[in-house]
């Protein structure tokens, strides 16, 4: 029998979601995290997770892997030390960035500007330029080569990075510097930004291909060191890592193009969504990814997730494709504080974080959290079914009573007004996905996972009018789910930049099919069968002079029957969604990007076993919760106890291994065919 | 009032005391809404000033138009005072004329539009942005002549209007409006984007008032504004003192060979209130860099300004603004009577944010900022390239942020909210130009223990011939350095023929001619220094000449000998020792350089360019021009 692993490494733990691919059989496992070698926790993890199924780790076939590393080597300031090579005239391109200063109007009296990717006396320039249509303005002089490569190289730099006015559109002078610097520094690794991102605008151009070379070699030691301890413990399997757009990549790939990862974490999630969404019969899915320091929050229409072309991470924006995650900070440990000028209640983004932790946690944490505030109201009960520590509510109560007595209101009050703040910081992350991009929440399920998103998840569906809430199952390890159920993706971009009548669908088609040949090339490389490939095709279109492109997915067949005419047609009615008008201004073809994908996994979720519609069998016990502004009574049920077709009133809560859902009073949750509790108001 | 606001609805609100958190529920909508007027404006404008740099204002308003949230105060007060019309459910207003709005919108190129937001028949809100139009014809390309001498020349001039009335689109206002500028395509998209921001943020109030009742979200607007009052109360009555201070500072010239301008400001605490008073300040310019400020604008800008250190998460609104008393004299650069040209009022706008920092700093040296918010310079290049197209470019750049208590000023970065620069492959793509150099000047931020940020020097080379214009301060007065440090270079424009050689331009000109071949060295001042500069790291100073940021001849100014690359500590020592020796021993809190005539005597040698002259203000002097 074959078997999938997925794993994904979090800040305090790591998941393991384990599936046998014929019955759709699965076994989860958590365990702590190794921050220091993230492949001890995850060694630990298989051997534990191995055992529990009866398996060996030579049973694995495929071990599919979300990590922060390319992430956290990025906001640390870890990722290697990168020597730059620009143009003539442009040594501070990192420096200067696009001058942008985030905040208000004074913004700039508080802003403590990051240090850049490169360092600017790590960057050196040459001589030679190329204008904005690809032809040779000066010609480069190797000598001058030489000699910024020499001091480069004097400066003991671990990575190396060239990049270019304009070579998105003729990488010629780049490709002559990448052949001197493998006589100079042949044992420095090399990226170039018109192979990394042959798109316009240097600066983004230039960033990503830093970026890319700053994380290479941390990534690569991560990759390499992991490969090596799965093949000790006699995992010959093939090996894949889940890249920030929510596809896969083989683990070579991922050495050679990490910037692709860097919201491989987030986007595990979002994967997972969508084979539950798949398997639960929902198309349309907002999701709700609430850990203990920030939310992440995604729009999938259809069942597909909506990509877009910048991946931020801290203050960066770097040009790969990723989900199109939102993330607030917002989470369990997020702090609730009363400023004395203002007497408002804020709470976040500051955060408890793993340590000192929420107060509950009983880790020295002093500050009141939105845990505390879950404890206090009961939706946390203090022992947690499975949990080895418990809820210390006396401390949690104390702590959120300075909020109370701060804005002179009760403990309950006060407990409730923070969740009601945080919820409603969730719901404004969600608002950027759905309303202002045109969609309209109704037409979405909202989707509740990580540890504490069930607990969130119907009060927040309230807010959007989104039905139903879902309380997916296995919420606490939905990212590990979605890692070992995705597909494999290759993607390539290039900027185009021409008016539609200054092109035709001859010349569109050649380069599509050129791009469609090296991503499918990658991924046949990368060990998939191409029978199994399909090719889609993206193009990013605007109307002349507009800063924003609307990416419109195509394939062959449809660009065969429709033509160019097909595109900007499908442009107007997107536009029109979005903004409530079309212009009479030229269309403009941006960017062209091709798309292999491998085959996705066809596994239906196990069933549940049929009940009689009475949860009773798995009730635990009775409990109190404040909600509604009163306390009232409540049922808490053991989720692997219900059956199918289970209905639970509200208030309810319900509770395993590692998440707990919170029912409202006026709401119910249905358990459906495999598991998932989906949440609606009884009386709609 | 003049405005008439017919309501179909007659029931006055019935606000009742709201809780806190309904309170914060409502202030995290009403900025996520501002958040999305922002985003939708930026997808859908067209003009690089407004698509790429970010030039345009958002704002939220209760109904009785007061400023919920947004960045420049609100002007619907002074728009209604002075509308001798009615505003109905399905109207939408636009303006651009400073003075239909007492100066709410400072020239004619911010073109406005509100809209006022009604549900079930009653007026509830108001939404409204502005956004910097390309060109609205006018003398010029880009339609801020630094030559005009009335309003008259700068383009057209929209008073209010209804481009919706009770719902019906006005078309034929809107082409009589794109027929007198020079790029409607921009224009018109520019305006559809406003138009859509607008619409956005309406719908979103009325969905929160939907969701929790008229009364509750009229009553939560109220609460807002008192929060603020409450606030900025405290902050007044712990950060100003009764005992007036005051600051001058000067914008260098009027492009007319006049020069330099005073911009005095005044301020004490008179009980609970603030007084700023710019009593002192220049007479009107018969030029276009006057600014017409607007009192509740610069209310807005003060308490922004106090209001960052506290609570920078508060939402900033006018409810303070019964606590600040701005006195403007009229007739003056900063009150200019119609029909004065107003176009370039830049240069004074971001005067103001010196003069104002400086003001409160006074007190508190430890908060003080260096000066460098001084101007948005500006380029514009115009002309018919090979196949007959008309290019037109708008440029807005940075010039060096300013020391400040912090630490560094960071080199060429915008203080202008919101702005970026424009990625020069898209300059180069899209306008007969090669950027042949985009750096920062090195040694231009002022010395200081933190130093001033770098101002930028961009390099165009055109590639077709046509005209320019360039709009820049700071060449002649130079921004100052506080607590010990030293002020930041100035502001030049070289432009460089194909043969090599190379004439300074001013830093307010028009109609300058170029060739295709030609180049502009666009170089804009360095922000002021903070601190003593010799108490700098020798360590930090060599890196950054290492950097290119700082020169060796540069270091010296920090007390520091670099000598093969690296610093020279005996050498450094001695030098410090005596820079010390020579200077006094209590540094002062303001280094403003040297004084107006010192500057004045050595202009021409050392900007390259003849000294402003005084303008005369007598009563003689002024009936002889």
């Amino acid at each position: 029998m074959a078997y999938r692993l997925g794993v994904d490494v979090g800040g305090t733990f790591t998941d393991l979601l384990l599936l046998e691919e014929e019955s759709g059989a699965f076994w989860r496992h958590k365990t702590p995290s190794t921050p220091a070698d993230s492949s001890i926790g995850i060694l630990n993890g298989v051997e534990s997770i191995c055992a529990q199924a009866g398996i060996t780790p030579s049973a694995i076939e495929v071990f599919l892997h979300g990590t922060t590393v390319a992430t956290n080597a990025i906001l640390e300031g870890k990722g290697s030390r990168v020597g730059l090579i620009v143009t003539e005239g442009h040594r501070q391109i990192m420096q200067i960035a696009r001058s942008f200063v985030p905040g208000g109007l004074a913004g700039w009296i508080v802003w403590p500007k990051p240090e850049p990717l490169a360092a600017l006396e790590d960057t050196f320039e040459i001589k030679g330029r190329m204008d904005a249509f690809g032809n040779e303005l000066r010609p480069i002089d190797d000598a001058d080569i030489r000699a910024a490569l020499e001091k480069v190289k004097a400066r003991g730099v671990e990575a190396l990075t060239v990049s270019l006015m304009n070579s998105y559109i003729n990488g010629a002078h780049e490709q002559r510097v990448a052949e001197l610097a493998a006589e100079i520094l042949p044992e420095v690794p090399l990226s170039l930004s018109h192979i990394v991102l042959p798109e316009m605008q240097e600066y983004e151009r230039t960033l990503t291909t830093v970026a890319n070379a700053a994380v290479r070699p941390v990534v690569g030691r991560y990759v390499r060191n992991l490969r090596a301890k799965l093949r000790d413990a006699g995992m010959a399997g093939r090996i894949s890592l889940l890249r920030s757009d929510g596809g896969l990549m083989s683990s070579e790939a991922s050495e050679e193009h990490p910037v692709a990862l860097l919201m491989s974490g987030p986007a595990g999630g979002v994967t997972g969504a969508l084979w539950v969404g798949k398997n639960a019969g929902i198309r349309n899915i907002l999701t709700l990814d609430v850990g203990g320091t920030s939310t992440d929050v995604a729009l999938i229409e259809n069942l597909e997730a909506r990509r877009v072309r910048t991946t931020e991470v801290g203050s960066l924006s770097v040009r790969a494709s990723a989900l199109d995650v939102k993330t607030v900070g917002a989470g369990g440990g997020s702090i609730a504080y009363v400023p004395e000028l203002t007497r408002a209640l804020r709470v976040g983004p500051q955060s408890a974080g793993a340590v000192p932790g929420p107060v509950a946690y009983g880790k020295g944490g002093k500050l009141p959290t939105v845990t505390d505030a879950n404890v206090v109201l009961g939706y946390l009960p203090e022992a947690l079914l499975g949990g080895t520590f418990k809820l210390d509510k006396p401390a949690a109560e104390k702590a959120v009573q300075t909020i109370a007595d701060a804005l002179g209101i009760g403990l309950y009050e006060a407990a409730r007004g923070i969740i009601d703040i945080v919820n409603e910081n969730m719901f404004g992350a969600l608002r950027m996905i759905s309303v202002q991009q045109g969609y309209d929440p109704r037409d979405f399920a909202l989707m509740g996972f990580g540890g504490a998103g069930p607990l969130h998840v119907n009060a927040v569906a309230r807010l959007m009018g989104s039905w139903p809430a879902v309380s997916p199952v296995s919420p606490g390890v939905l990212c590990a789910l979605g890692d070992a159920t995705t597909q494999m993706r290759s993607e390539t971009a290039r900027s185009f930049s021409r008016r539609f009548s200054e092109t035709d669908e001859a010349e569109v088609r050649a380069i599509l099919d050129e791009m469609a040949a090296q991503t499918r090339d990658a991924l046949i490389a990368d060990g998939v069968p191409e029978a199994e490939l399909t090719s889609l095709f993206e193009i990013d279109v605007r109307y002349e002079g507009q800063a924003f492109e609307v990416p419109l997915a195509i394939d062959a067949e449809t660009l065969a029957r429709d033509g160019l005419a097909g595109i900007t047609a499908r442009f107007d009615a997107e536009h029109k969604r979005l903004f409530t008008f079309n212009m009479e201004s030229a269309h403009e073809l941006v960017n062209l990007r091709a798309v292999a994908l491998g085959k996705p996994l066809e596994l239906e979720a196990a069933e549940l076993a049929v009940g009689n519609g009475d949860p009773i069998a798995a009730k635990l016990r009775d409990h109190q919760l404040w909600i509604d502004g009163a306390l009232r009574p409540a049922v808490i049920y053991d989720r692997a106890k219900l059956r199918q077709g289970d209905r639970i009133p509200g208030p309810a809560i319900v509770t395993e291994m590692d998440s707990t859902t919170l029912i409202e009073a006026d709401c119910s949750g249905i358990v459906d065919r495999v598991g998932n509790i989906l949440i609606t108001p009884t009386n709609a | 009032m003049r405005a008439q606001i017919i309501q179909s609805n007659p029931a006055p609100f019935n606000p009742k005391p709201i809780d806190p958190v309904t309170l914060e529920v409502i202030e995290n909508a009403l900025r996520n809404a501002r958040v999305e007027m922002d985003a939708t404006l930026v997808r859908t404008a067209m003009s690089p000033g407004i698509r790429e740099q970010g030039d345009a204002f958002p704002l939220i308003a209760d109904h009785q138009g007061r400023m919920i949230v947004g960045q420049f105060g609100s002007y619907i007060g002074p728009f209604l005072d002075g509308y001798d019309g009615t505003i109905e459910d399905g109207d939408m207003i636009m303006l651009s004329d400073p003075y239909s709005v007492g100066g709410a919108i400072s020239h004619s190129n911010d073109w406005l539009v509100l809209l006022p937001v009604f549900k079930d028949g009653r007026l509830i809100a108001y939404t409204s942005m502005f956004g910097h139009q390309s060109d609205i014809g006018g003398m010029v390309a880009g339609s801020m002549p630094i030559h005009a001498t009335s309003i008259f020349q700068e383009g057209v001039r929209i008073p209010p209007v209804k481009i919706y009335k009770r719902g019906e689109y006005n078309s034929d206002l809107i082409n009589l409006i794109m027929t007198q500028v020079r790029t409607p395509d921009w224009c018109k998209a520019d305006l559809n984007a406003l138009i859509a921001s607008c619409r956005v943020a309406a719908r979103r109030v009325v969905e929160m008032a939907e969701r929790f009742g008229d009364d509750v979200f009229v009553a939560a607007t109220d609460e807002l504004l008192q929060r603020n009052y409450r606030a900025m109360k405290q902050l007044i009555e712990t950060s100003v003192g009764a005992e007036p201070v005051s600051f001058e500072d000067y914008i260098c010239d009027d492009g007319m060979g006049f020069g330099p301008y005073k911009i005095k400001c005044t301020m004490w605490r008179d009980g609970e209130k603030v007084v700023l008073d710019f009593a002192g300040t220049d007479p009107q310019s018969p030029a276009s860099v006057n600014f017409f400020l607007n009192e509740n604008m610069l209310k807005m800008f003060f308490g922004i300004y106090m209001i960052m250190v506290f609570d920078p998460r508060i939402l900033f609104n006018d409810g303070f603004y019964d606590l600040i008393d701005v006195r403007i004299p009229k007739g003056s650069l900063l009150k200019p009577e119609f029909p004065a040209a107003l176009s370039g009022r830049t240069h004074a706008l971001g005067r103001i944010f010196d003069v104002l920092g400086a003001l409160l700093g006074q007190k508190t040296p430890e908060f003080l900022n260096a000066a460098g918010f001084s101007s948005s310079p500006h380029l514009f290049y115009s002309g018919t390239d090979k196949r007959g197209k008309y290019f037109q470019l708008f440029q807005i750049g940075f010039g060096g942020i300013p020391g400040r208590p912090l630490g560094d000023g960071p080199d060429g970065h915008s203080l202008w909210p919101g702005f970026t620069n424009v990625p020069n492959e898209f300059l180069e793509r899209y306008f007969p130009m090669v950027i042949e150099r985009y750096e920062t000047a090195a040694d231009s931020g002022g010395p200081g223990l933190h130093r001033g940020g770098n101002g930028i020097h961009m390099t165009y080379r055109f590639l077709e011939a046509g005209q320019i214009a360039i709009h820049d301060d700071r060449w002649f007065v130079p921004p100052w350095g506080v607590n010990g440090g030293q002020p930041g270079a100035r502001a030049r424009k070289i432009l460089e023929k194909a043969d090599g050689s190379q004439t300074i331009v001013g830093n307010k000109q028009e109609d300058i001619a170029v060739d295709a071949g030609d180049q502009l060295h666009f170089i804009t001042w360095g922000g002021g220094g903070w601190g003593d500069p010799l108490e700098r790291d020798p360590a930090l100073v060599e890196k950054e000449v290492r950097q290119g940021l700082v020169t060796v001849e540069g270091a010296r100014a920090y007390g520091v000998v670099i000598a093969g690359g690296i610093v020279d500590a005996e050498a450094t020592q001695a030098l410090r020792d005596a820079l010390r020796r020579e200077r006094p021993d209590t540094l002062p809190t303001f280094d403003y350089g040297p004084d107006i005539e010192t500057l004045r005597a050595n202009c021409l040698a050392e900007t390259g360019l003849p000294a402003p002259r005084q303008r005369l203000w007598t009563a003689t002097a002024l009936a002889a021009e």
